[in-house]
């Protein structure tokens, strides 16, 4: 019984935790889903600069790891722009890059996965290079990238619990505190544990329910 | 052990024995061989387990100037203090720089045998953990940033915002005069980020014990920091145990402490980073 007792006291803290995780979590993957498609064209595209501009960004985002890029962001960068930052912000957009540089990667690599020859095929037939990407390429891609991408939004939720060392108080911050209280971490990160576990499986079953709308009548092993 | 290599090669020697049965042997061979090596381990440690325990004792990984990294080597009031007490005792410990939000934690589940990590001595701790001594009186003090000319002191608090350490006693204090002060809170994990946060004017002021304070000014020179304000308590650190465990090595500690007090080692340690 003392277990519940440990529960409900700490219940409307990992609430206001969880709601900070997923307020981020939403915000940043709708943002770095952008910012990925944006990056994967520039990725396939026949413009060296535009290649060039990919390449460096994945380069250092992927090359470093979340929490050093959040310490630079917050502590490093936002000093020298504003007079005072918001926390919140800086979150976001340490996510946001991080993000959508693993993103682009996933899109380049669905649209790669599309044989040439539906492109020479719908170029022939009198479409121009982005409706062909639009009406032919994208549609095909989507279905095969939706694994992918619910994976790394999937990575990028549980990643948000990093950003807790810039002030950010969301659920696994939350936990340390309560623990810093009632001296009971087996309790309080279990429950910790179990909100992730609901959170993550609730998005899990969503993307399952996708799958299947979209591979309606279309077999495969 | 060395006699399975032996039997290997002699083995490879007789190479009409079947495929199937050296496989068979040389599995059962490498199966005996991390057994033996296995069992070897849990002979050296049993055999140091006999001569003398090695304590695992945490400090805070950065809490100048009570412990800190400099040099690749790990230095402070902190672990200067546990240092020579350890030696004036006769024991032996491992030292582990944690960040200082794990440390109760680790105190309340065993897996550390004790704690010195100027941690402050409170009812709320003496619950689950057991002190030694004090071994420094400190107190909280309000820090600001020392352009801000408004706030001086405690009657400045209201509606500022507060950078503080997780399960820290400045925290404790925040929490518990949060609504008083309609304070707003700001969590960091160690020490260095607290501070850098009301340096960059993102939170108004932080809540720190006086000597790490300081200690900070006098080694910042320039200082960007400011002390608001008296004293807001006063508390003593303790080395901490967990609750009804290591009693001898609490009681180790308290007479090195004394030792230390009587001939003079303690006020040579600590004035070396607080210069009283």
């Amino acid at each position: 019984m003392q277990l519940l007792e440990i529960l409900k006291e700490s219940l409307p803290s990992l609430t206001t935790g969880i709601l900070v995780t997923i307020r981020i979590s939403i915000i940043s993957l709708i943002l770095a889903f952008i910012l990925g498609i944006i990056l994967g064209i520039f990725t396939i595209s026949k413009s060296k600069i535009l290649n060039a501009i990919s390449t460096v960004y994945i380069y250092i985002i992927r090359g470093t790891p979340l929490m050093v890029q959040a310490y630079f962001i917050y502590f490093g960068i936002a000093p020298l722009i504003a007079q005072r930052s918001d926390p919140m912000v800086c979150a976001i957009i340490a996510i946001t890059l991080n993000a959508s540089a693993y993103m682009s990667e996933i899109f380049r690599a669905g649209i790669q996965a599309i044989d040439i020859g539906q492109m020479e095929a719908s170029r022939s037939l009198g479409l121009g290079y982005f409706k062909t990407m639009q009406k032919v390429i994208l549609p095909q891609a989507i279905k095969i990238m939706i694994p992918s991408i619910i994976n790394q939004f999937i990575i990028t939720i549980k990643d948000t619990s990093i950003l807790s060392v810039i002030s950010i108080r969301e659920l696994t911050a939350s936990g340390q505190i309560i623990v810093a209280r009632n001296f009971k971490p087996l309790e309080t990160y279990a429950a910790v544990a179990l909100m992730y576990l609901v959170l993550i499986t609730l998005l899990t079953l969503l993307s399952k329910y996708i799958e299947r709308r979209l591979h309606r009548g279309h077999k495969s092993v | 052990m060395y006699i399975n290599f032996i039997l290997l090669y002699f083995l490879d020697m007789k190479g009409d024995i079947k495929m199937k049965k050296k496989s068979i042997i040389g599995l059962v061979l490498s199966a005996v061989m991390a057994f033996g090596v296995l069992a070897g381990c849990q002979k050296a440690d049993a055999s140091k387990e006999d001569a003398s325990k090695k304590y695992i004792i945490a400090c805070d990984s950065k809490y100048a100037p009570f412990s800190f990294e400099e040099g690749g080597k790990y230095k402070g009031i902190d672990v200067e203090l546990l240092e020579a007490i350890a030696k004036a005792e006769g024991f032996e410990y491992e030292l582990k720089p944690m960040d200082f939000s794990a440390i109760i934690p680790g105190l309340t589940s065993n897996q550390l045998d004790g704690a010195i990590a100027g941690m402050s001595i409170t009812e709320e701790r003496k619950k689950a953990l057991d002190f030694s001594e004090g071994y420094f009186e400190s107190g909280l003090s309000i820090v600001a940033n020392a352009k801000n000319s408004s706030l001086n002191g405690l009657n400045d608090l209201n509606g500022k915002s507060a950078a503080i350490k997780k399960g820290t006693a400045g925290s404790q204090f925040a929490e518990d005069n949060q609504s008083k002060y309609s304070l707003k809170l700001n969590y960091f994990d160690d020490s260095p980020t607290m501070f850098l946060d009301v340096e960059n004017g993102n939170s108004d002021f932080l809540l720190e014990d006086y000597p790490v304070i300081a200690y900070k000014i006098k080694v910042d020179g320039s200082s960007k920091l400011k002390i608001a304000g008296d004293k807001l308590s006063s508390v003593d650190y303790g080395f901490a145990v967990n609750k009804g465990k290591n009693a001898e090595l609490l009681k180790k500690f308290n007479d090195g402490l004394k030792k230390l007090k009587e001939n003079g080692e303690y006020d040579k340690i600590v004035g070396q980073y607080i210069g009283k």
